[in-house]
């Protein structure tokens, strides 16, 4: 299905990143947003507010995040497109949310613009440390989807990409874009609604009597209606079957019953090889592989043109999905390489993803930051030519002491004994 | 007496149950314990949606976590039975997303005042056209008797082993200073009035709020000695007082005190959707 004209501002634009995703979200046929302002987030709440009336949209700012939240999933059954902004803080407070929203399979939309350090933290400088809270955030068994742009156009072509993932698959999808990318400002080609590809919603129009809301399909996503539509819908955070009943007496009179948790983290797992989105460059001799994705990426990108320069043969992958994170492809590249080299804004989150699934094939080099800032592409040279260098298979995660780090903490803090 | 032989002369022979279309008999029997007022205002509640003559089809409700957070489960429309205390924000987000929506929220005092008590003033404040009925059986009852933010002053809970040291919410005054249009309080007792209140606030456009104050036999009523649920009703058969517009600062309730009961807010303010249109229609003629 193709975009709306009315919902796309068709043009080419100098904006920056959090106002490209205000527009990604519109073009996306979004058209609902429950919001509350928190930097370094707010122009894509602003945006969305400004351009929302042309498409009949709603911006509606609640009291809180977790209103926010709670709101975007009862705007969802209502049958439209949501999606709500936020950072650190707010993300937080949104935890709880995120498994209801898993669990009650409504599709929507998170746009965080990471902040660094925790708590308040550093609200305008950027960070990438809520990746795993992303994923292991709220409570109970779940999978999400998580998309990292690395620019403004992508915040506004990645925001419809969410969009239509969480339509397609059902789950929570985040954008965790960072504040580096959200307030870059950058060339934005906004295409014509017609080259914009958007996902509709599955609504079911099989016979009335005959449905049932948790249902899956052949790729484990059940159909939805709307409330309103005279479904008798009932919509439960609790352990639910197919009917959407609570399951717990059925439990009990000693049945054979599948748990529809199962069927969540598999929607997503079984589903993993379409919903992943990669870039590699230089693989094919590789000896060392840069493993980054976000604003990380384009930083090491100097970093491996500083390391090939010395004739280091290095691999760029960069991880567009975060989660589900692609296991196969990492296996698959330890077995080749020397060793990954990961560059992130944090102290180490994805670095141990690469490290499971690298399987002990391969050393693993953490170039860390820890926030406010992003790296030094000379840092992630170093830390390559370490990787490429070091003969010896070190069966744990080393951390690359960046200038910043000697500098600021002097090799690290030790323990007084 | 006269009301028994209302009763047993309006009774004809029947296949199915009265409420079957209003209730999911198919989850039948309930969670409620014995002498609990809930089931009361669920009765009243589906008594007062045939009587409002809404589109049933049209008509969802949302409730929170708790006792009272099961009452979605029970009732055959569209029903959300959310996380604890977001009912009132995530039926904002029904509303708002389709303005052609009923929305009713279930929810109890503990789900609706405590941590929920955000929604619930900003809700009101907005004026977002819903209606609320909180049932106030002044503890928290799912999680087995805790103090809540209506426990009365000295009265017992299993977290306030003392009696409790802090001064309840009088919830119609936070609702009529919020800025709810429609604001009742009956207890579970009053079933024909609870049920008059439903009905009308259904039809009243704006953010109406209706307390049930209800008995809970099992936690409250134990811990602070007070019988079961009969001797509970009879309590507020002798003890609550019909008092319509009364202002609403006088309506706290004390522990084992006079109750008072009526309709204390019935006004009209423009609702959140006819704001929000009203503005836009206003930019629209500005950009032409």
């Amino acid at each position: 299905m193709k975009a709306n004209p009315r919902d796309v501002n068709t043009g080419t634009y100098y904006m920056d990143g959090d106002v490209a995703a205000g527009y990604g979200a519109l073009a996306a046929g979004c058209r609902f947003i429950g919001g509350y302002p928190i930097t370094p987030s707010t122009e894509a709440a602003e945006t969305f507010a400004r351009i929302a009336p042309q498409a009949g949209a709603v911006f509606i700012q609640m009291e809180d995040e977790l209103g926010s939240i709670a709101s975007v999933m009862g705007a969802s059954w209502s049958g439209v497109k949501t999606m709500t902004i936020t950072s650190g803080p707010g993300y937080s407070l949104m935890m709880e949310a995120i498994g209801l929203g898993a669990m009650i399979e409504a599709p929507f939309v998170i746009l965080n613009i990471q902040r660094g350090g925790p708590s308040t933290g550093v609200p305008t400088k950027t960070g990438q440390a809520d990746m795993m809270q992303a994923r292991w955030g709220s409570h109970g068994d779940y999978e999400v989807i998580a998309i990292a742009p690395d620019s403004p156009q992508e915040l506004f072509d990645y925001t419809i990409k969410a969009f239509n993932l969480s339509e397609k698959y059902r789950c929570p999808v985040m954008i965790m874009a960072d504040e580096c990318v959200g307030h870059m400002s950058e060339k934005v080609v906004v295409p014509p609604a017609e080259e914009i590809e958007i996902e509709p919603r599955r609504f079911y129009n099989g016979p009335k009597e005959k449905y049932l809301p948790f249902k899956p399909d052949k790729d484990l996503v059940p159909k939805m209606v709307k409330a309103g539509d005279g479904y008798n819908l009932y919509i439960t955070g609790l352990v639910h079957d197919e009917k959407g009943y609570p399951i717990k007496n059925q439990l009990e009179k000693g049945k054979r019953q599948k748990l529809p948790t199962r069927r969540l983290v598999d929607k997503i797992r079984l589903n993993a090889d379409k919903i992943i989105e990669l870039t590699e460059e230089g693989m094919d001799d590789a000896e060392v592989v840069v493993v980054s994705y976000g604003i990380s990426y384009r930083v090491a990108i100097r970093g491996i043109e500083i390391a090939r320069g010395k004739g280091i043969k290095v691999g760029n992958l960069r991880l567009i999905t975060v989660w589900p994170f692609p296991d196969k492809k990492i296996s698959e590249l330890a077995s080749k390489v020397k060793a990954f080299v990961v560059p992130e804004i944090n102290y180490g989150q994805i670095v141990f993803e690469v490290e499971r699934c690298s399987h002990g094939q391969a050393n693993v080099v953490l170039v860390p930051h820890g926030g406010a800032g992003v790296h030094n592409p000379e840092d992630i040279a170093e830390a390559i030519e370490y990787a490429v260098n070091e003969k010896k298979k070190i069966r744990k995660v080393v951390e690359w002491k960046t200038r910043l780090e000697k500098f600021v903490f002097e090799g690290g803090y030790k323990l007084n004994k | 007496m006269e009301p028994l032989k209302m009763i047993e002369k309006d009774i004809q022979p029947m296949d199915v149950h009265p409420m079957n279309d209003i209730l999911r008999m198919d989850r039948l029997p309930h969670i409620w314990c014995p002498g609990c007022g809930i089931g009361t205002a669920v009765t009243a509640f589906a008594a007062g949606l045939d009587k409002a003559n809404i589109d049933l089809k049209k008509t969802c409700i949302v409730s929170g976590i708790g006792c009272t957070g099961r009452v979605a489960g029970y009732i055959k429309l569209d029903s959300f039975h959310t996380t604890h205390g977001r009912g009132i924000a995530f039926a904002t987000g029904i509303k708002v997303a389709n303005p052609d929506l009923k929305v009713i929220v279930f929810s109890g005092d503990g789900d609706l005042i405590s941590i929920g008590g955000n929604h619930f003033i900003h809700a009101a404040r907005r004026n977002v056209n819903m209606l609320v009925i909180c049932i106030n059986n002044f503890i928290y009852a799912m999680t087995g008797g805790q103090v809540a933010p209506t426990t009365p002053l000295a009265a017992y809970a299993t977290t306030s082993p003392f009696g409790c040291v802090e001064p309840p919410f009088n919830i119609p005054y936070l609702a009529d200073s919020s800025g709810a249009v429609y604001v009742a309080r009956w207890t579970a007792l009053h079933v024909r009035r609870l049920t008059n209140s439903i009905a009308e606030a259904l039809n009243k456009p704006g953010f109406s709020v209706i307390e049930v104050i209800s008995p809970c036999a099992m936690y409250y009523s134990r811990i602070n000695r007070l019988g079961d649920g009969l001797d509970m009703m009879k309590f507020y058969h002798d003890n609550s007082e019909i008092r319509h517009g009364e202002d609403t600062k006088n309506l706290d309730i004390g522990f084992q005190t006079k109750i008072i009961v009526g309709k204390f807010v019935d006004r009209e303010r423009p609702t959140y959707m006819d704001s929000y249109n009203k503005w836009l229609s206003g930019t629209k003629k500005a950009e032409k």
